[in-house]
């Protein structure tokens, strides 16, 4: 078990986390048609979307309650009623997400009520569009808390607890975490699909922020999970949950559906995949398609070509507790030690499997004073300070990452997503290769001075 | 002439090789005739490159087509202290026009003044190849006209790479020093503790763990050939006043022949290994004593090798229990001596086989003795032998160089590079405790139970009934999927055929 230490101190430097209602937002944007809405202030709205654009360099429909100072002392339910109707007049989406932000959640309503009051007086007017609440302040939690809580929204909204049994054979539910890129659903999409499945990916950003071009505008999230797949997924053969924090959900669909869950912590290491591929052979009935055979092997071979970089390399990772297990359990594998893991919260469980010594719960700040001496800093885009100041090479991982493109392409899941991590730190390494110097390897340079001998070296060093 | 060049090196007298043969097997040459259809390593050209190359402010031009140099550039890791040139690649990329018309002597004329006027190296060093020697161009007239020319030395190395085997050409090179570089220059600075060190390639800055040793006992390296080497330090190398050659095989001529034409004594030695580092050093000392230095450098070099090998025997120690066990087969010519062994062995390492191909008689000797068991050491293994020895777990790791690195990867096993692509320096005191390290962080690493583990599936990707069961689990585990270690068969089966044919040696050595 690693110890997870969090860091009592006052001031965060430089923060690594982003907010809970952000990774609300995240996940509504991966159903077709949605429209997260932040119940809170104009600019809880604006800072997330500014910042998910900087990320995915895509238009994010991402709408605000407004909150004014009348509002937040009277109570905020007539603007979050009219900001529902408002965007289902305006955008007609298929799914409301409302998430709450910290100023409203301060003030203390009860939202579950206030909406449901909402849906209930209004259920004309809403007619073909769900609204769902995710309860998310932001003095509480990250990303993975913000995500987990709007799929559970998700579920207990949309897939009715004990639907008709009409059970699919190859209908398969999966959960992707909030760190699965575009990249990494469309190759899990295609691994279940090579079984002859089919996936019904929940929350699936795949399909909504791949940066896409459509020929029209459309105000809301385009592509995603089809609100109606959602309410089928009761029907499904299994559900395959990818990551820790998104068991709850995982498993509060089964307590609905009695659909079984199977979970996995990691996608990014031979063992995990070779137990997911297994798994969907077993359910598929079918073999392993050669091309994944051929892959697995291909990977063996990374994890060959790639050892000769990663071994007694020191590496610095600061990222979301999933993100930060899946990395330093490839890294590890491949021989280089985890010298620094830093977190965004303490409560995922998956925290006391880091191959670290230590997990410190913290910020970027807590990160550069520890990552000294490493030869990889592993994080988002804000880790380039440190980077910088360090003089280590930064291997962009997580959220937000602005200042790369792309970031949304980068495949990190299955056996080619694992190969392309290793080869992408390895290539790192490489690119960062000290050349030895004649001081580099002199066999005195760390020698005090004691006798005649290596007294007279040094100072033919120093006349050097 | 070419023909008498090589004749000459073939009846090379300091070769222990040439010793043993009669007056007759000498004519015929060292190089066995290559085998159409079965060669391997490189040809005369490669040999004089490899050579001369690390010679870091020389610009190196190959007059060729584009191949020789074209493919083969920056290949090698040697340190530079210095100027970046000798990484840098010039050709004159022989068109068919070019070599149809004759242009050829035309074109490296006016590369070199392209190259004296662009970089204004203190040399240059223009190689001959294959084409370039068939077509006739005399690359020696053309080298002695830029030469006065432009008012640089052109030194023409003429080692085209039919002409033999890449041990021939790095032989060749050392006579393309002897007849156009050392003794042209006389520094001002001769002392009586000046040294050579010939066959030193300075790969990934070894050397540096090195020298500061000798200047420690106020001994300097006046020329390292070749290895970060400056061509006016080869130019005034004459004036040495004893010579150290490492890598016998390469440059056994060239120490010969100075001591012949200028009276330098030389030894063979090496830094690999401690007790080689030692004698070295203690070597040196004697030779210097003997050629008129004070006599208590001797005291002095005791004194050294006492305290650094207390100290490296101290850093080594600290690996025993990570390694104490641990069988390793030793291929290749590269760093390879008894002393290696014998450092390995001290710490509890077990030598299950070593290839001796390019070990001396007296290298043979000794490792024996070490070895206890002759049956350890081969001349040369084939790669399915190499493959299986590896595959059927007879060894932890295998160090040898960058051809058969795949043998060992493709039977899963450990392998550290030991040749001229490493990016470890092994050389000195410091260096033995790296190999150590880097045997350790290899055999350590975690991959290799990953690797190891076989698909839960059978050869036609259905699954196997324990994966069906664990799949299933509902949270993930440690589950069995994947854990079986040892090589599944069809693996193995696949790549011994891949290995079946050629030799497994490296011939890149030194």
């Amino acid at each position: 078990m690693t110890p997870v230490t969090s860091l009592a101190k006052a001031a965060s430097v430089n923060p690594l986390k982003s907010s809970q209602p952000l990774g609300a937002a995240l996940a509504f944007l991966g159903v077709d048609g949605a429209m997260p809405l932040f119940h809170g202030s104009q600019g809880c709205t604006s800072f997330a979307l500014v910042l998910l654009v900087r990320h995915f360099k895509e238009t994010i429909p991402l709408q605000t309650t407004a909150m004014d100072e009348v509002a937040t002392v009277l109570g905020g339910a007539d603007h979050l009623e009219e900001a529902i109707l408002n965007l289902k007049t305006r955008t007609k989406p298929s799914l409301i997400g409302v998430c709450t932000t910290a100023l409203v959640e301060t003030r203390g309503e009860d939202f579950v009520s206030d909406v449901a009051t909402i849906r209930r007086r209004n259920a004309q007017a809403l007619d073909g569009t769900e609204v769902v609440l995710a309860q998310t302040p932001d003095f509480e939690g990250a990303m993975e808390e913000g995500w987990t809580k709007a799929v559970a929204a998700l579920i207990t909204g949309l897939v009715p607890a004990q639907p008709e049994r009409m059970t699919s054979l190859t209908q398969v539910n999966i959960l992707p975490g909030w760190h699965h890129t575009v990249a990494d659903l469309e190759h899990i999409r295609d691994l279940v699909e090579a079984f002859g499945l089919d996936p019904i990916i929940l929350p699936d950003i795949s399909g909504s922020l791949d940066g896409t071009v459509p020929d029209r505008w459309v105000p809301t999230a385009y592509g995603g999970t089809l609100v109606p797949d959602i309410r089928a997924m009761g029907r499904s053969a299994h559900t395959i949950a990818l990551a820790e924090h998104v068991r709850a959900p995982a498993r509060l669909l089964e307590d609905r559906t009695g659909v079984p869950v199977t979970l996995f912590e990691s996608l990014c290491d031979l063992k995990s995949v070779d137990r997911f591929i297994a798994l969907l052979s077993r359910l598929s009935g079918r073999p392993v398609p050669a091309r994944i055979r051929r892959a697995r092997s291909q990977l063996q071979d990374a994890l060959l070509d790639g050892h000769f970089h990663f071994g007694g390399q020191k590496i610095a990772i600061a990222a979301e507790p999933d993100l930060l297990f899946s990395l330093a359990q490839v890294f590890s594998g491949l021989g280089a030690e985890i010298a620094v893991a830093v977190t965004t919260t303490s409560g995922n469980p998956i925290l006391h499997k880091v191959p670290a010594r230590e997990v410190l719960v913290g910020d970027l700040g807590d990160f550069e004073a520890r990552a000294a001496g490493c030869d990889l800093l592993v994080t988002h885009s804000h880790g380039r300070q440190a980077s910088e100041r360090l003089g280590i090479p930064l291997l962009r991982a997580g959220f937000p990452i602005f200042d790369r493109l792309g970031s949304q392409h980068r495949l990190s899941v299955g056996y080619a997503g694992a190969r392309t991590l290793i080869f992408e730190a390895a290539n790192i390494f490489q690119a960062q290769r000290r050349e030895p110097t004649p001081q580099s390897l002199n066999p005195f340079r760390d020698r005090v001075s004691t006798g005649e001998d290596s007294h007279d070296s040094h100072a033919q060093i120093a006349a050097r | 002439m070419l023909k008498d060049k090589i004749a000459d090196v073939f009846t090379e007298p300091g070769c222990d090789k040439n010793q043993a043969k009669d007056t007759k097997a000498r004519k015929k040459g060292c190089s066995k005739p290559l085998t159409p259809g079965a060669a391997a390593g490189g040809c005369a050209f490669d040999g004089a490159k490899i050579v001369l190359q690390p010679v870091t402010d020389v610009a190196h031009l190959i007059h060729a087509p584009l191949a020789c140099e074209g493919n083969s550039w920056d290949n090698r890791g040697a340190g530079s202290s210095g100027s970046d040139l000798w990484r840098r690649s010039f050709t004159t990329d022989l068109t068919e026009l070019d070599i149809v018309m004759g242009q050829g002597e035309r074109k490296l004329y006016k590369a070199v003044r392209e190259i004296a006027q662009a970089f204004n190296p203190p040399a240059i060093f223009v190689y001959s190849t294959c084409v370039t020697a068939l077509i006739g161009d005399d690359i020696e007239a053309v080298c002695k006209a830029a030469s006065a020319k432009y008012g640089l030395p052109v030194v023409p190395v003429n080692a085209p790479g039919f002409v033999g085997s890449k041990n021939l050409g790095n032989k060749l090179a050392g006579e393309a020093l002897l007849d156009h570089v050392i003794g042209t220059h006389t520094p001002d600075d001769v002392g009586p503790n000046d040294i050579n060190i010939l066959g030193e390639f300075n790969l990934s800055g070894e050397f540096w763990a090195v020298k500061p040793l000798f200047e420690a006992l106020g001994i300097r390296i006046r020329a390292c050939i070749p290895g970060d080497a400056r061509y006016l330090d080869i130019a005034g190398a004459h004036t040495a006043r004893a010579t150290m050659m490492e890598c016998s095989t390469a440059l056994i001529n060239l120490a010969r022949k100075m001591e012949e034409r200028w009276g330098i004594p030389f030894f063979e030695g090496s830094f690999y290994g401690i007790s080689d580092t030692s004698e070295a050093l203690r070597q040196t000392a004697r030779l210097l004593v003997r050629q008129g230095a004070d006599a208590s450098l001797l005291d002095r070099t005791e004194a050294l090798i006492a305290r650094e090998e207390a100290i490296a025997w101290a850093k080594m120690e600290a690996y025993r229990p990570r390694l104490a066990g641990k069988r390793v087969l030793l291929n290749t010519g590269g760093v390879k001596s008894w002393s290696v062994v014998a450092a390995l062995q001290e710490i509890g390492i077990e030598i299950v086989g070593t290839s001796v191909k390019k070990s001396t008689l007296e290298d043979k000797e000794r490792i024996k003795q070490l070895l206890k068991d002759e049956n350890h050491m081969f001349e040369s293994m084939a790669p399915r032998d190499l493959y299986a020895m590896l595959a059927e777990n007879k060894a932890d790791i295998m160090l040898s160089g960058g051809r058969t690195q795949f043998i060992a990867l493709k039977a899963k096993m450990p392998w550290l590079d030991i040749n001229q692509e490493r990016h470890f320096p092994y050389a000195g005191y410091d260096g033995m405790v790296e190999l150590v390290k880097r045997i350790a962080l290899a055999i350590e690493n975690p991959i290799w139970a990953q690797v190891r583990a076989s698909a839960p599936w059978d050869k036609d990707g259905a699954l196997l009934p324990d994966a069906a069961e664990d799949c299933l689990s509902p949270q993930a585990g440690e589950g069995a999927i994947g854990s079986r270690e040892g090589p599944d068969p069809h693996f193995l089966a696949h790549h011994r055929k891949k290995f079946a044919g050629g030799g497994a040696d490296d011939l890149a050595e030194c």
